[in-house]
């Protein structure tokens, strides 16, 4: 009875699972998506303990319980508290959280579950899995907290890579073919290989493709939950793990779209890197720069703006400013909108998670696509901390990086405003002839006492 | 090659289950607009934190007095409940700033 009735939980939570990722693909319904998903796996969870077949000491239902409450309270108060800026770092810690469960629990099974190859197999996978996700959302998590905030290469690092991956891999396969490797020692040797190839792996990857790397380790944390699955049989942790598995395998495909890039050149390739110089900077030429009190005139007297966000204006924390001046400017009648390309930010999407949260209304942030057209139409571009997603050295140099990725075309645009601490390159480490543009002013500073500079302009327009 | 038969037959229910759950997963992400590809990861994060459920089970299986395995069971159960809790309030977070107004 209680067997059947905890399958019955598993069913739920797998249905819930499906719905729910569905749902989140749509900006009405995603919110409730999310919340059923989270009911599944209430369910998945209290079935587990509560529907348990046989006997149980108390101390180890108190153990479960104390570590549950634990990790819920540390949990809600990480995910509550942390500032939106923060959120994809704190994602690659949840998802490391992930990975070492997965891990953790292929350590405890292996001396039980070794001696068959259709428990070992799983129980090996996992682990390798697991731990690899574990130390590269690790090593993630530290790149985009700036503790590591170089791209560290060693000498030949593909090559290095590529080795220690295949001893790992192979390290597994003879641990299944042949009995005699098939001890604790050789189990802790794979541990060990598995969490050097996770840091040796994202290790060299620059700031700009972290977003690929998550989403791809996000990807693998599925994978080890579904071997999991398939160690106990349980069609929960499958249908999550695959799902999450294959749909984290689209998302990063996707992501790599966006920025015209190869999944094969993040891994292996050297964007941010200092060998990726291209580009045609020798043509260069002279900058022009503007005033604030000029610039607030010029928007205040214009009939349309459009506001260019990017990484810089988060990292300034003025996206707050932003939603002030777009305000501002409404009240006198200044049609405004913010232009988001697809790898604005961190992470796809994470721009219009951070503009909502300063309640920039949802209808203003236009997609590339739907804005690109109404440059031409556009008496003020303001371009505030973004550099790459606005060159367009996309269109015209083929030596250049990033050329083919899609940009925002600004330069139809009457006048063009580019905000910017510094003339450095952007992420992709690149000129940008957009800046030498005659319709182009710089506008040189911190984004955010910038930006408040100019509405205070404004209101004393 | 007389193995790998045997082993399709006998597990032809799991092979179906696993290529129908890859199609659904890559189906499901099918068309979403770029504005939800973060909070979807974040979403997705949650989900593979169902984990968790082999970390109880294991749990449950363990001997009261095996303190080592009771050690890295209590922190399996943890880490996941982290992925689990973490994940689906920092996506519930996200989401909640998409309301029109």
């Amino acid at each position: 009875m209680n067997v059947s009735l905890l399958e019955i939980c598993y069913l739920i939570a797998s249905l819930t699972f499906v719905i729910g990722l569905k749902m989140m693909g749509n900006p009405k319904t995603a919110r409730k998506g999310n919340l059923i998903g989270a009911g599944g796996m209430t369910a998945a969870i209290l079935g587990t303990i509560f529907l348990h077949d046989g006997q149980v000491p108390m101390v180890i239902y108190a153990l479960i319980g104390l570590s549950i409450l634990i990790g819920t309270i540390a949990g809600w108060v990480a995910a509550r508290k942390v500032a939106m800026t923060k959120m994809p770092e704190l994602v690659s810690l949840f998802n490391g959280m992930g990975g070492a469960c997965a891990a953790l629990i292929s350590l405890i099974e292996y001396p039980h579950l070794s001696q068959q190859t259709s428990t070992l197999v799983p129980v090996l996978a996992g682990l390798i899995i697991g731990s690899v996700s574990f130390s590269g959302s690790m090593i993630a998590f530290l790149k985009l907290n700036g503790t590591l905030n170089k791209a560290v290469r060693i000498p030949s690092y593909n090559i290095v890579n590529t080795v220690i991956m295949i001893i790992t891999l192979g390290l597994g396969v003879m641990m299944v073919i042949n009995p005699a490797l098939n001890t604790l020692t050789y189990m802790y040797s794979l541990l060990a290989l598995s969490l050097l190839y996770g840091i040796l792996f994202v290790v060299p990857i620059g700031g700009a493709d972290m977003p690929v790397v998550i989403s791809l380790l996000n990807s693998f944390t599925g994978l080890a939950a579904a071997f999991g699955g398939f160690l106990y049989g349980n069609k929960a942790m499958l249908t999550g793990g695959i799902l999450v598995g294959s749909a984290g395998t689209l998302l990063t495909v996707i992501m790599c779209k966006a920025m015209n890039r190869s999944l094969s050149s993040v891994i292996f390739g050297a964007f941010g890197g200092s060998s990726a110089v291209g580009g045609t900077s020798s043509e260069g030429g002279t900058v022009k720069d503007i005033q604030v009190a000029d610039l607030a005139v010029l928007m205040n007297y214009s009939k349309k703006v459009i506001i260019v966000p990017g990484y810089g204006l988060a990292v300034a924390q003025a996206q707050h400013i932003i939603h002030e001046i777009e305000l501002i400017l409404e009240s006198r009648g200044v049609e405004v909108k913010y232009a988001i390309h697809p790898v604005a930010g961190r992470m796809p999407g994470h721009m219009n998670v951070l503009l909502a949260e300063s309640s920039v209304d949802y209808g203003k942030l236009s997609e590339m696509e739907e804005i690109n057209p109404e440059f031409s139409s556009t008496d003020v571009v303001l371009v505030v901390g973004a550099n790459d997603v606005v060159n367009p050295a996309a269109k015209t140099d083929p030596s250049s990086p990033i050329y083919g990725m899609p940009i925002l075309e600004v330069e139809n645009a009457t006048h063009i405003i580019v905000n910017k601490r510094s003339m450095n390159a952007g992420y992709a480490g690149i000129d940008n002839q957009l800046f030498y543009n005659s319709k182009t002013s710089m506008l040189f500073g911190d984004a955010k006492s910038v930006l408040t500079s100019l509405a205070n302009e404004l209101k004393a327009l | 090659m007389e193995t790998i038969f045997t082993f399709i037959q006998q597990n032809i229910d799991m092979i179906y289950f696993i290529v129908l759950s890859i199609f659904v997963g890559v189906e499901v992400i099918g068309h979403v607009p770029t504005v939800l590809h973060t909070p979807l990861m974040s979403g997705a994060n949650a989900i593979h934190g169902v984990v968790i459920v082999g970390a109880i089970h294991v749990m449950l299986n363990l001997k009261a007095d095996d303190y080592i395995m009771l050690t890295l069971g209590f922190l399996a159960v943890l880490l996941g409940t982290l992925n689990v809790v973490g994940g689906f309030v920092v996506t519930d977070r996200m989401l909640e700033m998409f309301k029109k107004k």
